[in-house]
């Protein structure tokens, strides 16, 4: 994935030259495994294994995937709340692979999380007030007293009352839980916003209101988005782009249009298929894929997907096929393109 | 056993009769499930759908008997297995149903499996509790029960502990447990929930195949009306306690008509739509202390209320042949409600 080929895309004519806020280059985040007396390292756990995304100012990347894919490993490094093995991470064209201490700590200014947990999330121990304006209160020397008014603004845009200012976590549901959250996200004002899961802890109704509220404010605040996700149909309802991910490796990139459309690598099309049919009638012949997700400690030879591929040949098990663009925009990981 | 005699549809094979359970607080009970009646013939699946504090697991657990004791209640209202009352059974008599006619799964299979004994003992304890056979037939038939389900390796497998298997597996194991008694009810509560979509399909294509290969009848109960409509013969909506629409799967997705369920079809994102905006059901379930007790439970987020909806109470009531609805924009629900309807 390069600059010029989003010239090419012929979906969105006029935006396509907006600046690239978020660009990582050939990423890897092993996790490593010590094992032994003295606790050597004896193997990685390679939960991010080179991958490549770019993302452009005021777009949605959505990352979908089965658990253990490395979606939020790819999430975190990208908060740098993990350091890389490999790669590197250039955030508003400024390199922040290495950086540490105070300059982290600056730069965390401008990109900012949102958890899936919401019971979790949230210090019981602070009233709302006061988890909201953590933020502000850690980068600039201001009391808590003159921050209110900001706060106040940022519960109503989120949609919370003025009440919320002083209550606990444990008083809201897990959607209004969710909201506080977001505010709290949204305190810095910043570029960049991975939301990790941010509704599947939350029932249908809630989980709609939550995504209403990020698209708003994402053209209200200017946001970036990278959305994870494991619900490919909120995945698609939210992303301008998707990437899937299986076992590390990015399978497959693609805008949302066309990868729904016309999926091209075998395991979008049986995540795809996998996804129950909400109308009866088309309830249809689906590709059951055989057996689990392969442990990443130990990863298949060759093409990761292959051992549970419906279309495996037997160069799969050999060569592992590198992303690249088949059509404009669609780039795909398979030996059959 | 009389297995065979599943021709006979006289008697539903489960029949609750405007069921009441309540949990108490403080000194007082309250209601959780408020009059709720069903039927489930047999060889049939009823997916019960609703989003969470709409009482459909605490249904499902009054079915079992396995209310938390001193805190949770029947207190009112019959169930009826193969029209034997299961509240007026000893706990002797429900130990012998329990894991035999009617046998459940749960939606955590990482908690609902015991850590320190292996998956081989825990499938036989449950043959040996309800069948005359030995150890020896006992292991036997456990392997057969897993390889059934689909799991690789059983032979190893039954040596292996719960920790020992991914979250799709152990949901294997879970319903090679469930049906090892070739039960006639399955009651599986959101048993895919807390799976991934690939996964999911799997498990739900295999219920089908045991539910037709053991004629066996299923209650789902989840919140993904995806499931539902994958899986389900027959539908049931609750909402706070309460039934609001009942009808079969092809109906309710065509002409939804209570307006809890047709929020909560638009305001699921669907694959082959796009939408700029989701519908949302603003406001919250109310808690069961403050269930307004005239009037419709859904009048306080309903976008479509009028001011008698908080004063009729709307019944369950058929507004075309096989469609069930409790809402007053149905000139049938209007009839006060109908008490002990035999």
């Amino acid at each position: 994935m390069n600059m010029t080929e989003t010239r090419e895309t012929t979906a969105q004519p006029p935006e396509t030259e907006k600046e690239v806020l978020l660009d990582i280059q050939n990423l890897k985040t092993y996790y490593p495994i010590k094992g032994g007396f003295l606790k050597r390292t004896i193997g990685n756990v390679k939960a991010v294994d080179d991958i490549n995304i770019q993302i452009k100012k005021g777009e949605t990347m959505g990352l979908v995937g089965e658990s253990g894919c490395g979606k939020s490993t790819t999430g975190r490094t990208i908060l740098r709340l993990l350091t890389p093995t490999e790669g590197k991470i250039l955030f508003d064209g400024k390199d922040i692979t290495n950086i540490r201490g105070n300059e982290l700590r600056k730069a965390r200014q401008d990109f900012q999380m949102v958890f899936q947990d919401p019971y979790a999330s949230l210090n019981p121990t602070q009233s709302v007030g006061d988890i909201v304006s953590e933020p502000i209160r850690n980068y600039r020397k201001v009391s808590k007293k003159s921050l209110k008014p900001e706060i106040l603004e940022l519960l109503r845009r989120v949609g919370l009352p003025a009440e919320a200012y002083d209550k606990y976590a444990h008083e809201f549901s897990g959607g209004q839980r969710q909201r506080i959250g977001i505010a709290r996200a949204l305190a810095l004002k910043p570029k960049l916003i991975v939301a990790d899961e941010p509704v599947s802890a939350l029932d249908v109704s809630v989980q709609s209101q939550v995504l209403n509220l990020l698209k708003e404010l994402q053209d209200e605040f200017d946001l970036t988005f990278l959305f994870i996700a494991h619900d490919l149909s909120v995945v698609k309802h939210m992303s301008d782009r998707i990437g899937v991910m299986y076992l590390g490796n990015m399978v497959e990139v693609a805008t949302n249009k066309s990868l729904y459309a016309e999926p091209l690598h075998p395991y979008t099309q049986a995540l795809i298929s996998a996804i129950p049919e909400t109308d009866p009638k088309k309830r249809k012949e689906r590709i059951v894929l055989q057996g689990d997700v392969p442990s990443p400690a130990n990863p298949p030879s060759g093409c990761p997907f292959h051992t549970r591929c419906p279309m495996a040949k037997a160069e799969c098990a050999e060569i592992k096929p590198a992303l690249k663009e088949v059509k404009p925009g669609h780039h795909v990981a398979c030996i059959l393109y | 056993m009389v297995r065979k005699t599943a021709g006979q549809n006289e008697t539903p094979l489960l029949e609750i009769k405007e069921l009441q359970t309540g949990f108490k607080i403080g000194k007082n009970y309250y209601n959780a499930v408020e009059k709720v009646s069903l039927k489930v013939d047999r060889r049939k699946i009823v997916g019960i759908v609703g989003e969470s504090g709409c009482g459909k697991s605490v249904m499902s657990l009054s079915v079992m008997q396995l209310l938390p004791q001193g805190i949770g209640k029947v207190r009112g209202g019959e169930i009826k297995f193969e029209g034997r009352n299961l509240e007026k059974l000893s706990e002797r008599e429900m130990n012998k149903i329990r894991g035999k006619d009617i046998s459940m799964i749960f939606q955590e299979p990482m908690t609902a499996l015991n850590p320190v004994f292996t998956i081989g003992y825990q499938i036989e304890e449950v043959l040996l509790n309800h069948e005359k056979i030995d150890k020896k037939e006992a292991r036997k038939k456990s392997i057969a029960l897993l390889k059934s389900v689909g799991i690789p390796r059983p032979e190893s497998i039954v040596e292996e502990y719960p920790h020992q298997l991914s979250g799709g597996m152990r949901q294997r194991v879970m319903i090679a447990m469930a049906i090892a008694c070739q039960p006639k009810l399955l009651i599986a509560d959101e048993p895919t929930t807390a799976l991934d979509v690939t996964v999911q399909a799997q498990i739900l294509e295999l219920l089908k195949d045991i539910q037709e290969v053991n004629d066996m009848a299923i209650i789902m109960i989840t919140h993904d009306l995806g499931v539902v409509s994958e899986i389900c013969d027959e539908v049931i909506v609750m909402y706070a306690g309460k039934i609001v629409e009942r009808t079969d799967v092809m109906e309710l997705f065509d002409n939804p008509k209570h307006p809890y369920t047709q929020l909560l079809m638009n305001a699921i994102p669907k694959m082959d739509e796009e939408v700029e905006t989701l519908a949302t059901i603003e406001g919250l379930v109310p808690s069961i202390q403050k269930m307004p007790q005239v009037g419709c439970r859904f009048a306080n987020r309903c976008p479509k209320a009028m001011p008698e909806c908080t004063q009729i109470t709307p019944a369950l009531a058929e507004d075309e042949p096989g469609h069930e609805v409790a809402c007053i924009l149905y000139e049938n629900s209007k009839q006060p409600e109908r008490v002990g309807d035999r």
